[in-house]
């Protein structure tokens, strides 16, 4: 029942994310069906390219949708993250498919009829216009329904590189362990897939040989599939109409609560100091932040120095705060042409994190206590913290620390919750995190000060900077404002009671 | 060599006498080393309705490809209307041949209609011409214009789709008509009675006929002569009545399976 009162209250914001939805899959296996079912035909003619195509098309298919985004960002420059590379990756995914039944179908039709069709004296066009596409139709169509389903799933998770669509829900509910927020987004995707299902494989049933499908019939599919193009583009364009005009600058954030609180506040900081309108362009996780704002792509986001310092800049991690901005001021300068505003004032480093009956049960304060229980425990770290520098490798070599079994590698969101379930024993999560508290967790100490410092400060491109230099001292005025607490609690409203991000972040800047 | 002069071949070149119509000269074909037919020297008369007679693989089918150029010769060379099929536009050499096969190959997405008309459409006769001569055809063929014209071939029997085979095969008015077993998925009955009305038929259409089958009651029915095939070659040409009396010992086995 919450699931529906969500729906009907964001009723446009839903219809909105299920258009941009839409939008990405209807161009994704459009373009995959106009490029695949040529292909497959060609392949029917020239039989020795039909193993290796249909091996390489094979290869896409298996590579997982996140490996592929990450893949295109470089590759794809200023247009590497939002629709293009998500249109680009479900392409790629509906290739298989449909050039796999294209190919199928055409050969699969019975050999008696192509040779009546030969002795008769049909040239190759007239055979495969007149006689084996017809007969293949329906299973062309089938490959083209597999492919829409797969595209209709696949595209959720394009939400992580700021194409839209119902995955934004699923990513948001994700972070902040609201289950009617992942529902919100999984069961209309779902209604979507079953939907495109139902309505190709009638289609199909429509257009298969042995079926009685009349001319009317197929002529009223041909109308709705030209309706469905249409709602497509105007989708299209009106997205795209709205996204030029004005001065505008684009903020982005990462795939965290905390990056998408700072990025509201820069955001209404901006508009609130200066009459330029800002966009937002959220959920960009791993380094993709970084990546598009080199790229252009983005104007700024708010980084956290260590993040900088060991992950982007690969210095080996060190400890004063001090030392660690002016490095990546400088290198950032010179290397990127990004300038890093003042600090906001908290320090958000990795929190090594228990139960809080397990800390207080054995009495754990601190990291070297618990060494002696890891033995018995289980690890689970997120992909961020277990490819780091300074994250896992040189975590457990400074605590001499081992586990019962290798670490799992999870989503950070759902390692809070995997914790609070007893599937996992420690994780590393973050100082200010808001779930710490909602799911009662205790921080341990860093007693050997292994981590590095995680002050949270804006950057921004230096061409937007020069040509809005108010933005810069209209964010500068944050400097210091944010205080460990402060964060805690901001992310605490958010993530622990539900509060909506634009509310929250406007009543700590009206204080 | 025009398109036009490939169309409308004139009967009755200098090669060969006026009244071989498709001629056989030393033709081998092989096939991954292995020989399909070989030394195949013969001519069918206009008019006339040759019949392969062999068992399964002796080489009767791939002799009938041969002629619409569905196969290329290995060595030597087909003639049909006196030009090499080699020098023959195949699509054109195909659109001049009828061709019915054991499977009928009818098109299941096509109408009886649709089907019988597509030589004629892919011919570009004009609209009523075509729908005039599916109907003539289906009279022919023993079938209800009225009743069948608009029916997919899924909604006929057996019997009905050979009939509509042979129709769609006659469709065009080619001078020659080939035929690869017909007949040979019928049951017995309904195959005696399409082999009688055949036999009638072809009197009536003067079309030159060469008819694959390895029935031999089917091959005295219909045949003006007999050609028999054993391991690629043709061992037996003659008329029914002399093939009756063969010595050939594969001659014998066939006359012996009716007596």
């Amino acid at each position: 029942m919450k699931l529906i009162d969500y729906l009907v209250q964001n009723r446009s914001e839903v219809l909105q994310l299920t258009l941009e939805h839409l939008f990405l899959v209807l161009v994704a296996t459009g373009s995959a069906s106009l490029i695949g079912i040529p292909v497959g035909i060609i392949l029917t003619r020239r039989t020795s390219l039909a193993k290796p195509v249909l091996a390489i098309a094979n290869v896409l298919q298996t590579i997982p949708s996140l490996a592929l985004f990450g893949f295109l960002i470089p590759v794809l420059g200023p247009y590497g993250i939002g629709r293009v590379p998500a249109i680009i990756a479900l392409f790629l995914y509906s290739l298989l498919p449909i050039i796999r039944n294209t190919f199928t179908g055409v050969n699969g039709v019975d050999p008696a009829v192509r040779e009546a069709a030969r002795g008769m004296g049909m040239t190759d066009w007239q055979m495969l216009t007149q006689v084996e596409l017809p007969l293949a139709l329906n299973v062309i169509v089938a490959g083209v329904r597999v492919a829409t389903v797969i595209s209709v799933g696949t595209a959720t998770i394009a939400a992580a590189i700021g194409a839209g669509g119902l995955g934004t829900y699923i990513f948001r509910g994700l972070r902040t362990v609201d289950r009617t927020l992942i529902l919100a987004g999984a069961v209309p995707a779902a209604a979507m897939a079953l939907l495109a299902d139902l309505a190709l494989g009638s289609l199909e049933r429509i257009l298969s040989p042995g079926s009685g499908g009349t001319i009317i019939n197929r002529r009223r599919w041909v109308v709705g599939l030209g309706a469905l193009v249409i709602i497509a583009g105007l989708v299209a364009y009106f997205n795209v109409g709205v996204a030029t005009s004005g001065a505008r600058i684009v903020v982005g954030s990462k795939d965290f609560t905390e990056s998408r609180i700072l990025s509201e506040i820069v955001a209404q900081t901006i508009e609130n100091g200066t009459d330029i309108k800002v966009e937002q362009a959220t959920e960009l996780s791993g380094d993709l932040c970084h990546r598009e704002l080199v790229a252009g792509q983005i104007d700024m986001y708010v980084e956290y120095t260590g993040t900088a310092f060991t992950a982007i800049l690969k210095h080996p991690p060190i400890s004063d705060p001090r030392t660690v901005y002016d490095q990546v001021k400088t290198d950032y300068a010179s290397l990127f042409k990004l300038e890093w505003l003042q600090p906001l004032g908290f320090n958000n480093t990795f929190a090594i994190l228990v139960r809080g009956d397990d800390a207080r049960r054995l009495g754990l304060k601190n990291i070297s206590d618990a060494a002696r229980y890891a033995v018995n425990w289980r690890a689970g770290f997120g992909q961020d913290f277990m490819s780091r520098k300074d994250g896992y490798p040189g975590f457990v070599q400074t605590y001499g620390l081992r586990f019962s079994e290798p670490p799992r590698e999870m989503d950070l969101s759902l390692s809070y919750q995997a914790l609070a379930n007893h599937q996992v024993d420690l994780i590393a999560g973050n100082s200010t995190d808001g779930l710490i508290e909602k799911l009662g967790l205790v921080q341990l100490e860093d007693d050997r000060h292994y981590f590095p410092p995680y002050e949270a400060a804006p950057i921004i491109r230096r061409d937007t900077l020069d040509r809005y230099p108010q933005v810069g001292d209209a964010v500068n005025r944050l400097a210091g404002r944010i205080t460990n607490e402060e964060m805690r609690k901001l992310n605490y409203a958010v993530d622990a009671e539900k509060r909506d991000v634009k509310v929250v972040v406007n009543e700590f800047l009206s204080k | 060599m025009s398109q036009s002069q490939q169309s409308e071949p004139r009967s009755g070149s200098v090669d060969g006498p006026a009244d071989a119509v498709i001629q056989f000269r030393n033709v081998n074909l092989q096939v991954n080393q292995k020989s399909l037919v070989e030394g195949l020297a013969f001519e069918v008369l206009r008019g006339e309705t040759l019949v392969l007679l062999g068992r399964s693989g002796s080489g009767k089918t791939t002799t009938l490809k041969l002629i619409n150029r569905l196969l290329d010769p290995t060595n030597g060379e087909v003639c049909v209307e006196g030009t090499s099929t080699r020098s023959w536009n195949p699509i054109e050499l195909r659109r001049h041949i009828g061709y019915v096969i054991q499977d009928t190959g009818l098109f299941p997405h096509f109408t009886v209609e649709r089907n019988i008309a597509v030589v004629p459409r892919l011919k570009g006769w004009p609209e009523n011409r075509t729908r005039e001569r599916v109907r003539e055809l289906l009279q022919l063929v023993g079938l209800d214009p009225g009743m069948f014209a608009n029916r997919y071939p899924r909604e006929l029997s057996g019997g009905q789709r050979q009939r509509v085979g042979v129709a769609r095969a006659l469709a065009a008015d080619p001078p020659i008509v080939l035929m690869d077993e017909p007949f040979g998925a019928l049951d017995p009955l309904t195959r005696a009675e399409l082999q009688r009305e055949f036999a009638a038929l072809t009197k009536r259409l003067n079309k030159t006929i060469v008819f694959v089958t390895h029935d031999i009651r089917e091959a005295y029915t219909l045949a003006s002569r007999i050609g028999l095939f054993k391991d690629g070659h043709l061992i037996e040409l003659d008329t029914p009545d002399r093939f009756a009396s063969s010595m050939d010992a594969e001659a014998q086995a066939f006359n012996k399976s009716i007596e």
